[in-house]
């Protein structure tokens, strides 16, 4: 129904490389999110799908044929704006209807496709107020409902969740995803916020300044991240990264020794790695456990407990800069003590200095 | 886009956004390369024939650029003589120099043989050589005519342009003052007279004002066009929009530290409001420099006309003398077109703020 | 903008003297009038002028509009009541000025009649195609935008000048038409021809007034609302019926009044310009003011004052109307 394929999509703005040779393909019905830093791109990628930005170079193919001469308004995709774009002397009705009468839609068509995208995000009670009338959320619903009377083979949403305030967010991105079920389009979602990526998505894209640095499902992402960026950028609180050399490698085990932590020994599991090797290592917050006492492999004194209730932030310093641990339940260290504290076993990574992870067999 | 780039054409196809131009764009381009012509040639076809001599301005059709007739020394004639390019019968050219012109022949010389004598050579023969020449002769003249009355119009115009702005800058900024940052009884009344004004164009009151202009003895007097528009609305609304966004704590803590309410007003308000006063100001400038009604009633004698004025009765003598008229017409033009092309943001701003309130 | 803050300093340095001078008389009005009453100090000088050149004229016009004889001086003039009014409205068919009393003023009124609505549409339309055009992704935007605003600066005075040079008959046109084998046309002797004229002159040296406020009208429509529409399949005509259009109503009615308050009052260019001719083909309300109250012998205040009053009325209602939508327009989402 609608597959999308990118190939070798490059867009540059006068001298500045803004998208560098992407290949990406999106299966049918997938819910597919963009998701980097600020300026990585990912915008214009979804701007250049939807049509509203010329490539530079590359194709682009909706179910096998090319659309990259196509303007934006006959591909079949539909987008949803970040500030909604609803037209502000229009009814919410005629918002729903503008699309469908400029393709000469007969008019019980359009009443019927407009009651249907009304009824289905609960806006029909508003299809005669004008946009100024509405709350943040009604607007956004409203928008959505544009790109839906229009029957797109593909939705696309350009951070459509930025404006509104956390709680609001929160439930839109439920209703996002219901209507995702529901309609089981392909959608194209694009963010800056990982926990929208990671909660919505079916296979995350992440970009930095115009690279597509790994394409994956979110658990995938999470687990095996391609290299240091993704680690450090998928997961909330951030992956804790301690510089480290490789002091002796065995055969099914070698020793790391971390700035200013002492050594550990880990099992290899099949990496290649190298005596005096420098490398990254990196593990989560929720991955590091408190050992028994004076049985290490890390002494970390705490400066900082946040407590949550469910689970508790304590962030200790370490030579190299802040580790910070996550643990379940209330704690009861406090601050100022030293703690023992070591990677949970298999849930930590290596990154070389080319920043890749450092891969082994098995997850 | 390097492709796109590569070629001169290519590189003005590309708008902003690096997209490759379509035939709107054309057309676009199209229309405002017209508009531009028809913007600018006429002002500028003024200010290239002021540089014309009277002969070059008499001619039909006109030339593009200043010309003037070569001339050469020749020796044994105290004046150079205009060169022409002379057809002889038998298909010789030769370039001669005109003595005198008597009837439909001229008496003509060689210049690099002028002892040879004079030849006489039919009128139609004869076409003259002449070459760009910038003439600054209407200038002059029209700086020293009528023992340089102009220099009178010019001091009365600068005279009226910048009291009138200086008076209405400080008298509107008071009034904007007072209504902006003072709450008082009454306030809602003055503003709703110095409203009621913007329904009161100068067109409207004409034989009133000339009444009043007269009982206070300003008739034929330069006062007397000052008078009646150094107040004026929408410099006292522009100005009260600005002062709003001052801070008042800014007043609070001055008046704790002891200044009064006229020191407030100079030492902290009036610097605060520099933008919203220099757009003022432009604007009062504008109006002053070529406002035309108002003088024409009150100002009926010479020493007193202003620029406009002096302008448009340059027109109304017998023999116009079109070359000083030009000279003229660029002269009183040029300081606002200057002005203008470094004041240009400051104006379209000012105009656009000021129509979408 | 640094170069206008040296300038501001030296004009302050300029004014503070007197400002110093007057600062002891102002401070003891502070004492003893109180802050309540010490704004109408500010607003005095302000207050004086309005009272001395706006309101009373209005009321001294009542009076001479009402009164007779070619005295200037109210004192010497006799009460008529109605009768100028009258007179000037009194016309034996009103749709030809020949058989009225005062047959320049309903010349005047008929040429006015014609010209605002012409010239206002024509300037507006243009005014409108150069702000689309100025409002798309080109180059050197500030430049074009100069060049069309350009005129505005230049003096009635100036502009008439202008193009009766270039009107002449020995003039550039002539001489262009020349180029292409036409022959010379006295373009400002022929009465329809002149009218035609009167109106181009005055739009080529305003229009770039309304451009700069119709500009900015169209600035401020979001940009992501074009490409919405374009999504939705808008064509170029649908969006600027159904979008642009709609959206620049506000300025757009703003703009056409401010128009046709200055169109009714036209004089200055004109008046240079054709001198209110051929005959009175040119002639407008303003014009006839001027020429009852100022040039022709007697002077007719009483006329003057009566049609000044008219007029008044008209500029009153369009000012009325363009303040109420400044009030509530901006009505946008």
């Amino acid at each position: 129904m609608a597959r999308l394929t990118i190939e070798g999509l490059s867009k540059t703005f006068g001298v500045v490389d803004v998208i560098r040779a992407a290949n990406l393909e999106i299966a049918d019905g997938e819910f597919v999110v963009f998701v980097g830093p600020s300026g990585c791109g990912k915008s214009t990628l979804l701007r250049l799908i939807a049509g509203l930005e010329e490539v530079s170079s590359g194709d682009i193919r909706i179910d096998g044929v090319s659309v990259v001469r196509t303007a934006a308004a006959h591909r079949g995709v539909a987008m949803v704006f970040q500030s909604y774009a609803l037209y502000p002397h229009m009814t919410v009705r005629e918002n729903l209807s503008f699309g469908l009468e400029n393709m000469r839609m007969k008019k019980a068509e359009i009443a019927r496709r407009v009651d249907h995208a009304a009824k289905m995000l609960r806006i029909d009670a508003y299809l005669d107020r004008k946009p100024r009338q509405l709350s943040g959320g009604q607007r956004q619903r409203v928008a959505i409902g544009r790109a839906i009377t229009r029957d797109p083979k593909i939705f696309l949403f350009d951070e459509p969740l930025s404006n509104l305030d956390a709680e609001l967010r929160v439930l839109m991105r439920l209703e996002i995803s219901k209507l995702h079920n529901r309609l089981k389009n392909t959608m194209i979602y694009v963010t800056h916020d990982q926990v929208e990526a990671m909660t919505m998505a079916d296979r995350i894209v992440v970009l930095r300044a115009g690279v597509i640095e790994q394409v994956g499902a979110p658990l995938e992402l999470y687990n095996r991240p391609r290299n240091r960026f993704v680690a450090g950028f998928i997961g909330s609180p951030r992956m804790n990264f301690v510089p480290g050399r490789v002091t002796r490698v065995g055969d099914s085990d070698f020793d790391l020794e971390c700035d200013g932590l002492g050594s550990m020994t880990l099992p290899r599991g099949g990496r290649a790695v190298a005596a005096g090797q420098f490398v990254t290592f990196g593990v989560r917050p929720e991955h590091l456990e408190l050992g028994a006492a004076g049985a290490g492999p890390w002494r970390l004194k705490v400066e900082v407990v946040e407590q949550q209730g469910s689970s508790a932030y304590l962030h200790c310093s370490a030579p190299a800069g802040e580790v910070l641990l996550h643990v379940p339940g209330q704690a009861r260290q406090r601050e100022g003590e030293v703690l023992d504290v070591g990677p949970a076993a298999g849930a930590w990574h290596l990154f070389g200095a080319d920043e890749l992870r450092i891969v082994g067999e098995g997850p | 886009m390097a492709e796109a780039a590569a070629t001169p054409l290519g590189f003005l196809a590309l708008k902003r956004g690096g997209r490759r131009a379509d035939w709107t764009d054309w057309v676009t381009y199209g229309y405002l390369g017209l508009g531009v012509v028809v913007m600018l040639v006429p002002v500028l076809w003024v200010v290239l024939s002021s540089f014309k001599t009277e002969g070059n301005l008499m001619e039909f059709p006109p030339t593009l650029l200043p010309e003037a007739a070569k001339t050469v020394a020749v020796k044994g004639y105290e004046r150079p003589l205009p060169l022409y390019v002379v057809k002889s019968a038998d298909g010789r050219t030769a370039t001669l120099a005109q003595v005198r012109r008597v009837g439909i022949e001229a008496q003509m010389v060689d210049p690099a043989h002028p002892e040879a004598g004079l030849v006489t050579v039919p009128v139609d023969a004869a076409t003259p050589i002449r070459h760009f020449h910038v003439g600054t002769g209407n200038y002059t003249r029209l700086l020293d005519s009528a023992g340089g009355t102009i220099w009178t119009s010019i001091y009365n115009t600068v005279f009226i342009t910048v009291v009138a702005t200086a008076i209405t800058l400080v008298m509107n900024a008071m009034a904007a003052f007072a209504l902006s940052k003072y709450r008082f009884r009454g306030s809602g009344v003055a503003l709703l007279a110095i409203l009621a004004t913007l329904m009161v164009p100068a067109t409207v009151v004409l034989v009133p004002i000339y009444l009043i202009v007269s009982e206070l003895g300003l008739l034929n007097n330069v006062w007397g066009v000052i008078l009646p528009v150094i107040s004026t609305p929408t410099g006292v609304f522009l100005l009260r929009q600005y002062m709003l966004t001052i801070p008042d704590e800014l007043l609070e803590a001055a008046r704790m530290d002891h200044a009064s309410e006229w020191r407030i007003f100079w030492r902290l308000i009036l610097p605060l409001a520099t933008p919203a006063l220099a757009v003022v100001a432009i604007f009062s400038i504008m109006s002053r420099w070529n406002d035309f009604l108002l003088p024409l009633v009150v100002l009926n004698k010479p020493e007193v006309y202003t620029l406009q004025l002096a302008l448009a009765g340059y027109s109304d003598e017998n023999g116009i003398q079109y070359g000083m008229l030009l000279a003229m017409t660029t002269l009183t033009a040029l300081p606002l077109a200057v002005g203008f092309l470094f004041l240009q943001r400051y104006i379209t701003t000012g105009i656009a703020s000021t129509g979408i309130k | 903008m640094h170069s206008d803050g040296k300038a501001m300093e030296y004009l302050g340095a300029a004014a503070a003297l007197p400002a110093r001078a007057l600062e002891p008389v102002m401070a003891g009005l502070q004492r003893v009038l109180g802050m309540g009453r010490l704004p109408w100090v500010f607003l005095a000088p302000n207050l004086a002028i309005i009272a001395l050149f706006s309101l009373a004229p209005v009321l001294i016009n009542v009076m001479y509009s009402v009164t007779g004889t070619d005295n200037l001086y109210p004192g010497e003039r006799t009460f008529v009541g109605l009768a100028n009014f009258a007179t000037l409205l009194e016309c034996g068919n009103y749709l030809d000025p020949a058989t009225c009393s005062r047959d320049l003023f309903w010349r005047a009124v008929r040429n006015a009649l014609v010209f605002v609505p012409t010239q206002v549409a024509v300037m507006i339309g243009m005014a409108l195609a150069t702000a689309i055009a100025l409002n798309r992704d080109i180059r050197a935007r500030g430049f074009f935008r100069g060049i069309f605003f350009f005129p505005v600066m230049l003096s009635p005075v100036v502009v008439a000048m202008t193009w009766l040079w270039l009107l002449q008959r020995d003039g550039a046109l002539n001489g262009i038409l020349g180029l292409f084998g036409f022959e010379r046309v006295s373009w400002l002797t022929d009465p329809s021809r002149a009218f035609k004229w009167s109106v181009f002159v005055t739009v080529w040296a305003h229009m770039g007034f309304y451009t700069i406020i119709l500009l900015a009208g169209l600035q401020s429509i979001p940009a992501d609302i074009y490409e919405a529409a374009k999504m939705d399949r808008a064509s170029p005509w649908r969006v600027f019926t159904r979008i642009t259009l709609p959206l620049l109503k506000p300025v757009l009615l703003v703009v056409f009044i401010l128009a046709v308050i200055r169109s009714v009052q036209t004089f200055d260019e004109i008046y240079v310009l054709t001198g209110g001719g051929p005959g009175t083909a040119t002639k407008m309300i303003v014009h006839y003011i001027f020429d009852t109250g100022f040039a022709v012998m007697p002077r007719n205040y009483g006329l003057a004052s009566a049609a000044s009053l008219m007029l008044g009325l008209v500029l009153f209602v369009f000012t009325a109307i363009q303040m109420r939508l400044a009030r509530g327009g901006g009505a946008n989402g």
